[in-house]
């Protein structure tokens, strides 16, 4: 199967602070990757590299067979095209409505002009994550849960190739966490992409991951299906399951 | 890693700042300039800060009437008032400070705002879907304060002239027409060009020092209040300068 995301011994440090000391990961196609690890442990410094929000220090990160470090302003911005990135806090555009979030990637990344079109894509992703009633409203009259799902349209819209989550579930109850994390598995049914997750969630990891990696002190320490990490003869990694 | 020297962080920031400033000039020109955002920031800054300039300007030119007019009557010099606050208004106190309370109210909304939309990842959420913050956000609101802070000092100007008339009249009697005709025939363009072009780059000032504090303050929460407070110190500092720079300029053309 096609490898759509390939690191070799990537490092990124902060002045003196290393982050990341030496990571290697594959993805491939379709793939959900899970990357578990405690608060520090560089997760989220991964994937804004794979995004191209950070640049390494050392090693090699190719994203669809391109290094990013060496790739020209626009030609960070094509690639980008094909990525969709859920933050944390969702990030959603906070002076504009639902709708004009949705439509600020479709005029700006895919140059759509066609209105009818316009609309029809904002309602098939708002419906994809059952917020069909919420397009006129603004980012501030939503709940926390309803956030990650606008975020998570607003990902969707312009249908990316691989979705990388930064810690979707984090601040939202157990019930919206799971509800999150099965949607999360259903795009990814429904629209073939592949997705790094990185979360300390563990019934999130359980429901969406193909692979989970743990990662601790800036280097991948386990690797595995979730039942193989879970019942890992090694306390360390089982502790991340209990 | 080595601590910098307090000359060496200077130099970085000043490094940095030319480094922003030649990315607002590249995306000034490249495809997809975005029009729809120039107009609605047009209108937050210049409408939404015609009530401040209006008023400003008004007592501006009551306050200098009332304060030379006993001076000017003891050398039997009144008849002189029109002319004297329309030049010093037109020339210099106008635009200084239209220039400082814009950057009171404007550089400081635009430095919070910004610094936020860094603070809540809204700046990496644009860059990651492949659309061009420098573009939509930095380009939009530094062309609409070079363009409406002139509006908006000619504007005051108007309503210092208007105030310093009101003034005038109740207190000598003048007439409209007498005052505005003194106003207005002692101006030449050697008053007004300086004074519009100084306004423009006032604007630009304003504008890009919101946008690059904004874009620079991004550690947390409290990070918001300093990007606002140091884009009015900052931004306040550089009018003087400029002030200063385009007066000797000025003059060293006009009248030399």
């Amino acid at each position: 199967m096609e490898v759509v995301i390939e690191i070799k011994n990537l490092k990124k440090s902060f002045g003196d602070i290393g982050i990341l000391k030496g990571i290697n990961l594959t993805v491939k196609k379709g793939e959900n990757v899970v990357i578990l690890g405690k608060s520090g442990s560089g997760k989220s410094v991964t994937i804004k590299c794979i995004a191209g929000l950070l640049t390494q220090d050392e090693g090699s990160l190719k994203v669809f067979g391109e290094e990013i470090k060496d790739l020209k302003e626009d030609e960070l911005k094509a690639l980008r095209c094909r990525i969709g990135f859920l933050f944390q806090s969702a990030a959603l555009y906070d002076s504009m409505t639902v709708r004009d979030n949705l439509i600020f990637p479709l005029k700006r990344v895919l140059k759509i002009k066609d209105n009818a079109l316009i609309e029809s894509r904002c309602i098939e992703v708002l419906e994809a994550v059952g917020l069909a009633d919420a397009i006129d409203k603004m980012p501030s009259d939503l709940s926390g849960g309803m956030r990650k799902r606008m975020g998570l349209a607003r990902t969707l819209i312009v249908k990316p190739e691989i979705i990388l989550y930064d810690e979707p579930t984090t601040g939202l109850d157990t019930i919206t966490s799971k509800e999150i994390s099965n949607l999360m598995l259903q795009i990814q049914k429904k629209y073939q992409a592949t997705s790094v997750i990185i979360t300390h969630d563990i019934p999130c990891s359980s429901i969406t991951a193909d692979r989970v990696l743990i990662i601790d002190d800036g280097v991948f320490i386990a690797e595995g299906t979730h039942e193989e990490l879970e019942n890992s003869q090694d306390d360390y990694i089982r502790s991340f399951f209990k | 890693m080595q601590k910098q020297l307090p000359f060496t962080k200077s130099l970085v920031a000043v490094a940095d700042q030319a480094y922003f400033f030649q990315s607002f000039f590249r995306n000034i020109f490249k495809k997809g300039f975005e029009w729809d955002e120039l107009f609605r920031q047009s209108y937050i800054i210049g409408y939404k800060s015609i009530g401040i300039t209006t008023l400003t300007g008004f007592i501006l030119g009551i306050v200098m009437t009332l304060q030379s007019l006993p001076t000017l009557k003891e050398f039997g010099a009144a008849s002189y008032i029109p002319s004297m606050v329309s030049v010093s208004i037109i020339r210099e106190i106008g635009p200084v400070i239209i220039a400082l309370i814009c950057a009171g109210k404007i550089a400081s909304s635009i430095g919070a705002e910004l610094s936020s939309m860094n603070v809540t990842e809204q700046i990496d959420a644009m860059k990651v879907s492949g659309a061009n913050p420098i573009q939509f956000l930095v380009v939009t609101r530094i062309l609409a304060c070079a363009v409406m802070i002139p509006l908006l000092t000619i504007f005051a100007d108007a309503m210092a002239l208007v105030g310093g008339y009101i003034a005038a009249a109740m207190n000598g009697g003048i007439t409209m027409t007498l005052y505005f005709h003194k106003a207005l025939t002692i101006l030449d363009y050697t008053d007004v060009v300086p004074a519009f072009i100084k306004t423009i780059l006032f604007g630009i000032s304003i504008g890009f020092i919101g946008c690059f504090k904004g874009f620079t303050y991004n550690n947390g929460t409290a990070s918001v209040g300093l990007a606002a407070n140091s884009a009015v110190v900052t931004s306040s500092i550089w009018i003087i300068i400029i002030d200063g720079i385009v007066v000797q300029l000025t003059n060293s053309i006009l009248y030399t």
